[in-house]
């Protein structure tokens, strides 16, 4: 438990009240007054207002598309189950700048969309809506899907046997079961769309901005420090509301429920009705997640075949130094270094959450441990500038910065996958073999590591993925010769030139194709409890 | 606990060895053979005339690329104390006041300064700040659509509202791009600080297209560059750089024999890029050996071919395409650095409320 509580500490708590002090307290004196005038203003108020509106509405289209998904993944044998349902998870640990390209070649100007039917829908709130919904179908999917295939079918078939029609038997058994699952993922993706920044600012223009845009714009462009540090507090204060009601959710979900195996109650389609969910669902998904990221494909390849692959290993002297083929090893090595501190970081944390003596102020760290999440990439990119400046941690300069920012984004994902299971390791076994003589470290070497390795490889391979994929604070600390491979894409599509367009797509498709290998062999480790993220 | 101890142990030493070989690299930037230039993505100089410098000075030159423009600076104050290098290049005329007023510079009269044009020594007094080179950010149109279209390109701020050009313009997001602040200033000092909003109204009921970022406004919608093209933009008139119709030459495939593009000359606001050595830097030494390199003859000319500005030393030769392709601003429009700072935020607050709402 030390060591989680002194990593958050050291490399998010502290930069993060660095920053905000810096914004609030002027000559010595905390100027509390700046609240209430920053969250005055009518600008702020009307930032809030559509962070807030867009956020349900991305929540209420995603849940509204996703849940009849959730579902047939659930109960539902088809061909090709596990392929599909990695597929579904890459737009998730697709960086946004890549997930936002993809969107505006199939939505924007001269996209497909446009070609076809003379439809544009970059710069209105559609394309932010669909984007959110791109990017968070597999929340839903996983977190309830994971617990609708272990529901028993036998108690609907009961309510059904007893003379409940079919909507009365859903309503009466199956969803009340299912209605935690459906808060908590419906929280995740508030969560994640009340924070949303690369989507918002790819898709939206300059007309549009949540929360997490105006922080970004305040701190790093106008250089208002007192407003960001405002608009900072503001959002903690709703991320800490929002994850609050998610950790409750969630207990309450692991407390009451009587699961079977997954594998026993999936059948394969029956009937008109079935089937015709299922081709919805798949159409929904070719549509809306597979199209842009075929879109993408498609136009990595324009050049001659394979001409974009090739130039990617050219080494250039304008935007890298290296050829931008070499992010694809300094990725590896970043995500590879912060999936082992998150590993560790958050499999200790997830421990110390699992003991069952543990106390209310653990648990309260449970919630804080999402917290990253929530906060701007730009606030702690700053924050470790100035709070990580003297020896023996002057880090501003090194290349660890990364896999550390890295690893605060992957943390919470490894507690989210160790934790149930670790919560169903059967205390009488390390009692048993305490009994027995066994020292602790042998007690969890010998019964916890056998039990959760699988949980473990799960989590790290989750963490390895969100690491690739973390654009928002790698482009901060990220030095401009050792990109990463989101980074080079971004700055591949921020030069002019048709060279440098089709090379930007070559790398978010080897970066998709990497996210994708790694999931699939996910799929194949995934255990019974650990469809929550 | 025993289990916990070793644990905490091993990590605790895995950290350490950790920050101690990152801090390797940061330990040599107070090495007194080393200097360190902060500056912004864009910076680049030839290999030939950066290892000229090391070999005439002695100093080894480390860069370290902070962000955009504006984030640079803003990362250099906040680090003021302990800067991250000893030399920053990179604040423009924009950016400056926010820079000296926050005591971001120690002064220091480069060798040279006596070659560099008065009008661009904005700092004459305290010598803060060294200025480099300079820009003009302008409307550049598409020579090919006007031609077709028989319709004479616009030359001043006053044409782009005339109903002849409606629909035309696409420009940037004054607060999130440089070119588009440095639009919005030109309209100001061309207006004056009542006038401006007017002007804006006007460009606005003449269809004016707002986009966030120069590339997308540039190659995406302006119908007159290579990567425009590309992507059907139909915008014919947009706001980019003097330099921005040589780019387009040396830059095609095969070259053309006239720019594809111009530039309306009367529409343009000049930027000028200072650098300065930083407060508490650990290698002033070092740092001013820089400055005087970068007001040096072969680094005034080597830098418009790399980052497409043009030279403030008298007697630096701009490359032949420069003028060929790109013809000189007229009386581009200027603003006080103290004027910019004393009004950018609440103007573009003003603008934003204008133009985007």
């Amino acid at each position: 438990m030390a060591l989680p509580v002194a990593f958050f500490a050291l490399f998010f708590a502290w930069p993060v009240a660095a920053i905000v002090t810096r914004g609030l307290k002027v000559d010595g004196v905390w100027q509390f007054g700046r609240i209430a005038d920053v969250v005055g203003q009518p600008d702020v108020r009307h930032v809030l207002w559509f962070t807030t509106w867009q956020a349900l509405a991305s929540t209420a289209l995603t849940l509204l598309t996703a849940l009849p998904a959730a579902y047939v993944f659930a109960r539902l044998d088809f061909p090709g189950k596990q392929v599909l349902r990695a597929v579904v998870t890459v737009p998730f640990v697709l960086p946004t700048v890549v997930a936002g390209s993809a969107f505006l070649a199939l939505v924007g100007h001269h996209g497909l969309l446009d070609e076809l039917w003379g439809v544009r829908l970059d710069t209105t709130v559609w394309a932010i809506l669909l984007a959110h919904v791109f990017f968070n179908f597999a929340v839903v999917v996983r977190t309830v899907g994971g617990l609708w295939a272990q529901l028993d079918p036998r108690q609907e078939e009961a309510a059904r046997m007893l003379g409940a029609s079919p909507s009365a038997a859903w309503r009466k058994v199956t969803l009340p079961a299912l209605a935690p699952a459906v808060a908590a993922a419906a929280l995740m993706v508030f969560l994640f769309t009340f924070t949303s920044f690369g989507v918002v600012q790819i898709l939206g223009g300059p007309t549009f901005s949540t929360l997490e845009v105006e922080i970004y714009r305040q701190t790093s462009e106008v250089f208002d420090l007192s407003t960001a540090a405002v608009l900072t507090l503001v959002q903690f204060a709703a991320v800490g509301a929002i994850l609050a009601v998610h950790a409750w959710t969630v207990r309450r979900r692991e407390t009451s429920l009587r699961l079977v195996d997954a594998g026993v109650t999936a059948h394969p389609p029956r009937g008109a009705g079935q089937w015709a969910l299922l081709a919805g669902v798949l159409a929904t998904i070719a549509l809306l997640l597979v199209l842009p990221l075929a879109v993408l494909v498609r136009r990595s390849l324009d050049a001659d075949g394979f001409g974009y692959y090739r130039a990617l290993t050219d080494p250039d002297g304008g935007t890298f130094l290296v050829a931008p083929v070499h992010a694809v090893w300094t990725s590896l090595e970043y995500a590879a270094t912060a999936t082992a501190i998150a590993v560790l970081i958050g499999g200790l944390a997830a421990a110390a959450l699992a003991r069952r003596d543990a106390g209310r102020l653990v648990r309260g760290f449970d919630a804080l441990l999402m917290l990253p999440l929530g906060v701007s990439a730009v606030t702690v990119g700053f924050g470790f500038l100035i709070a990580l400046d003297e020896p023996p941690l002057d880090l501003r300069q090194s290349w660890i910065l990364v896999p550390l920012a890295q690893a605060l984004v992957g943390a919470p994902f490894v507690v989210r996958t160790m934790l149930p299971v670790l919560r169903a390791v059967d205390v009488r076994l390390r009692e048993a073999a305490a009994v027995l003589g066994a020292s602790p470290w042998r007690v969890w070497r010998e019964v916890d590591l056998p039990l959760v390795r699988r949980a473990l490889l799960v989590a790290a391979g989750f963490a390895f993925a969100v690491s690739l994929g973390e654009f928002g604070a790698t482009v901060f600390i990220a030095r401009p010769d050792n990109p990463t491979l989101p980074v080079a894409v971004a700055r591949l599509l921020s030069r002019p030139g048709d060279l440098n367009y089709g090379q930007a797509m070559a790398l978010s498709t080897i970066l998709m194709v990497v996210c994708a290998a790694a999931l699939l062999i996910l799929e194949r480790l995934r255990t019974d409890r650990t469809g929550e993220f | 606990m025993q289990n916990k101890t070793f644990v905490a142990v091993a990590v605790g030493l895995g950290l350490i060895s950790l920050s101690a070989c990152g801090s390797g690299d940061g330990t040599s930037s107070a090495d007194s053979k080393t200097v360190t230039l902060v500056s912004h993505n864009s910076w680049a100089v030839s290999e030939k005339v950066q290892r000229d410098f090391e070999k005439r000075s002695g100093y080894k030159l480390r860069v370290l690329n902070d962000g955009d423009a504006g984030q640079a600076v803003n990362k250099a104050i906040l680090t003021k104390g302990n800067p991250q290098g000893d030399v920053f290049f990179g604040v423009d005329n924009t950016l400056l006041s926010r820079a000296l007023d926050n005591g971001l510079f120690q002064p220091y009269a480069a060798k040279g300064l006596d070659k560099v044009g008065a009008s661009y020594q904005l700092d004459k007094d305290e010598h803060r700040v060294t200025p480099v080179d300079y820009g003009d950010i302008c409307v550049n149109y598409d020579k090919a659509w006007f031609s077709e279209h028989k319709l004479t390109p616009p030359r001043t701020f006053a044409d782009l509202a005339k109903p002849a050009y409606k629909n035309l313009l696409v420009t940037e997001n004054a607060s999130t791009s440089s070119p588009g602040l440095g639009f919005l200033l030109g309209s100001a000092a061309a207006y004056g600080d009542d006038g401006w909003q007017d002007y804006w109204k006007k460009l606005k009921a003449n269809g004016v297209k707002v986009v966030d970022g120069w590339e997308q406004a540039y190659s995406q919608e302006f119908s007159g560059s290579t990567g425009g093209k590309k992507a059907g933009g139909d915008r014919p008139l947009v706001v980019s750089y003097a330099s921005s119709p040589p780019a387009e030459v040396l830059y095609a495939k095969k070259r053309p024999s006239t720019a594809p593009t111009g530039v309306a000359t009367a529409t343009c606001f000049r930027q000028i890029e200072f650098a300065g050595l930083l407060a508490d830097a650990k290698n002033p030494k070092g740092a001013k050996a820089f400055l005087d390199f970068l007001i040096s003859k072969e680094f005034q000319q080597d830098m418009p071919l790399n980052m497409y500005v043009y030279p403030v030393v008298r007697g630096a030769e701009v490359p032949a395409e420069f003028t060929e392709y790109g013809p000189a601003a007229e009386d581009p429009e200027t603003m006080a650095p103290a004027k910019i700072a004393a009004n950018r935020d609440q103007w573009v607050k003003s603008w934003t409320s204008l133009v985007l709402k």
